[in-house]
């Protein structure tokens, strides 16, 4: 779910730092790239100050919404999501830098407006990458622990995530339990990436 | 009502050259003007700027009585609004669309069954029936071209933008394509300004053509008085006169200019000029004729004794190298050439007619 909600997010980044030039670019780039290469409990912690209940966007939400963040399912979503989201942007933003700019030019010749070409020349040309990365973002999520633990603490039924509770069961010596969910996470892992490069391989042929 | 383009900019490019288009413009239904001129001359990037991909620094465009951009009146219309043809240079075809889709890219705005029957008589007009479903890397060369002009065309654009329309073709095809496109701009009715490098291109396609030489357009005309009559030095070597000799005015009057050249003498056409005044002789190598053993009776008022020094083979002619007092250059078919039993070492007699030496002041 996170994935799906960090793709528009992380397209639009992506194009972007792809196809716009203004000062603050590389600032952003920066901020996003963030979580990649700071230990993930450090994001955790960040993201704990901002979104906790005195923190500027915790308490905006709570104020304007009335939502809690911090450990609750909302915490998840938001570490998934942040801890993704480079991933996403870096390849959908060397995707969309390899899209020839003459075809989006001829495009606008032919009378296209700018959503239109995005829809129907940038987005389906830049497909492969930026599948590549939603791929990783997935892989991502799936295997995030330290920002999720710091957020969202580990509530059963609510802020449980596969990698929180495999770790949990190891720790209480149920290892049977454990087994299982790494199972379950070994079948997602390997049906998500059987899908991605099925897709890949059947749309390379064309 | 006849639309035309009239346009006068400057593109700069940060630390880099300044590209400067001066009273550009078409000459009505069915024209093809050519910018000519070396890679790099700007002759792409004028074309650019007309299609709206990039904003002059300077001036106007005017399309009829239509303002596409204006600086003063800090006006800009973008590519969407402009009704152009513009076809770049490799075509830019989407490669995940098929033909047809392709073709009928910018009639979206048109209900499905109306698109695809003009999509239908447009690839009818121009021979591509039955390549609808191909993708674009399905396609030769040839039909690749004539789908980027389909898609241009059948948004009916009221000017067309060819950049290096023939480039992409291979040597057969190419010629073979030079003869219908001209045809097929001719029949549209829309003033078309195209770009090229190549002379034979320019020569096959253009009416009026512009010579562009380091951002500046250098001379304009129609195209063969351009390429046999250039304006100065930097023109006669991009349009690549073969025989271009410095002279001295020897005598001049009743529109005779009499040179000396080497230690030969030539008379050429041309309005009088002063008396040792220093000149560069233009010749084209297809103006001189060559005959065997001397001159007998020819209208030719130049007849130059020469000594034949190379023969090169340049497919359907042959470019001879003569030694005449001064280098020149002639150019003869492979069969006229074979009649004459031309080879190195050989004495000829070169005639060349007065009005086809072109004098340009030193």
């Amino acid at each position: 779910m996170s994935t799906l909600l960090v793709l528009p997010v992380g397209l639009a980044l992506a194009w972007c730092l792809a196809r716009l030039q203004w000062r603050a670019k590389a600032l952003l780039e920066t901020v996003v790239t963030l979580p990649l290469v700071l230990p993930p409990v450090v994001t955790g912690l960040a993201l704990l100050k901002l979104f906790g209940g005195r923190g500027p966007i915790g308490r905006w939400l709570h104020e304007v919404f009335g939502w809690d963040v911090i450990f609750t399912w909302r915490a998840v979503v938001i570490a998934l999501g942040v801890m993704s989201l480079p991933l996403l942007v870096w390849a959908g933003r060397t995707a969309f830098e390899e899209v020839d700019r003459a075809y989006e030019q001829t495009a606008r010749t032919l009378g296209a407006g700018e959503w239109r070409i995005f829809f129907t020349i940038t987005l389906p040309l830049a497909r492969r990458g930026i599948c590549g990365g939603t791929l990783l973002a997935f892989a991502r999520a799936l295997g995030e622990f330290g920002a999720t633990i710091m957020v969202a603490g580990n509530i059963p039924g609510q802020t449980t995530t596969l990698s929180v509770a495999i770790y949990q069961y190891v720790q209480l010596g149920e290892d049977a339990h454990a087994w299982v969910l790494a199972a379950l996470s070994a079948m997602i892992a390997f049906a998500a990436v059987l899908v991605a490069s099925r897709y890949l391989a059947r749309r390379q042929k064309r | 009502m006849s639309l035309d383009l009239s346009a006068s900019f400057v593109k700069r490019f940060a630390g880099g050259p300044q590209i400067q288009a001066e009273d550009l413009r078409t000459s009505g239904p069915g024209s093809i003007s050519v910018l000519f001129g070396a890679s790099g001359s700007g002759k792409t990037t004028v074309l650019r700027c007309l299609a709206g991909l990039e904003r002059p620094e300077e001036g106007n465009i005017v399309f009829g009585d239509e303002t596409w951009f204006d600086l003063r009146a800090q006006r800009f219309l973008p590519p969407q609004k402009r009704g152009i043809g513009f076809v770049p240079q490799d075509y830019a075809l989407f490669p995940h669309l098929s033909v047809a889709h392709n073709v009928g890219y910018g009639l979206s705005w048109i209900n499905k069954a109306e698109r695809q029957r003009r999509v239908k008589e447009t690839m009818r007009w121009l021979g591509l029936d039955g390549l609808g479903n191909r993708h674009p890397a399905e396609l030769s060369g040839g039909q690749k071209q004539r789908v980027a002009l389909a898609r241009a065309l059948i948004c009916r654009p009221r000017l067309l933008l060819l950049d290096e329309p023939l480039s992409a073709l291979d040597g057969p095809t190419r010629l073979r394509l030079r003869g219908d496109l001209r045809h097929l701009l001719k029949q549209l009715g829309i003033p078309t300004l195209l770009v090229t490098h190549e002379r034979t291109e320019a020569l096959a396609l253009g009416d009026q053509l512009v010579v562009m030489d380091g951002g500046r357009m250098v001379q304009r005309g129609p195209v063969h008085e351009v390429f046999s009559r250039p304006a100065n030095l930097a023109v006669a070597s991009i349009v690549a006169i073969e025989t271009v000799q410095p002279g001295r005015v020897l005598e001049s009057g009743e529109g005779l200019v009499k040179i000396q050249v080497g230690q030969r003498s030539l008379v050429s056409l041309n309005p009088p000029m002063a008396t040792s005044s220093d000149v560069y002789v233009c010749i084209r190598a297809e103006d001189v004729i060559l005959i065997k053993g001397p001159a007998s009776r020819t209208s030719s008022r130049n007849c130059l004794s020469a000594k034949v020094n190379r023969l090169t083979s340049e497919g359907p002619v042959v470019r001879i190298d003569l030694d005449c007092g001064f280098p020149l250059a002639a150019l003869l078919t492979k069969q006229a050439c074979e009649e004459l039993a031309l080879r190195p070492g050989e004495d000829v007699t070169a005639l060349i007619k007065a009005p086809q030496i072109h004098l340009i002041e030193r």
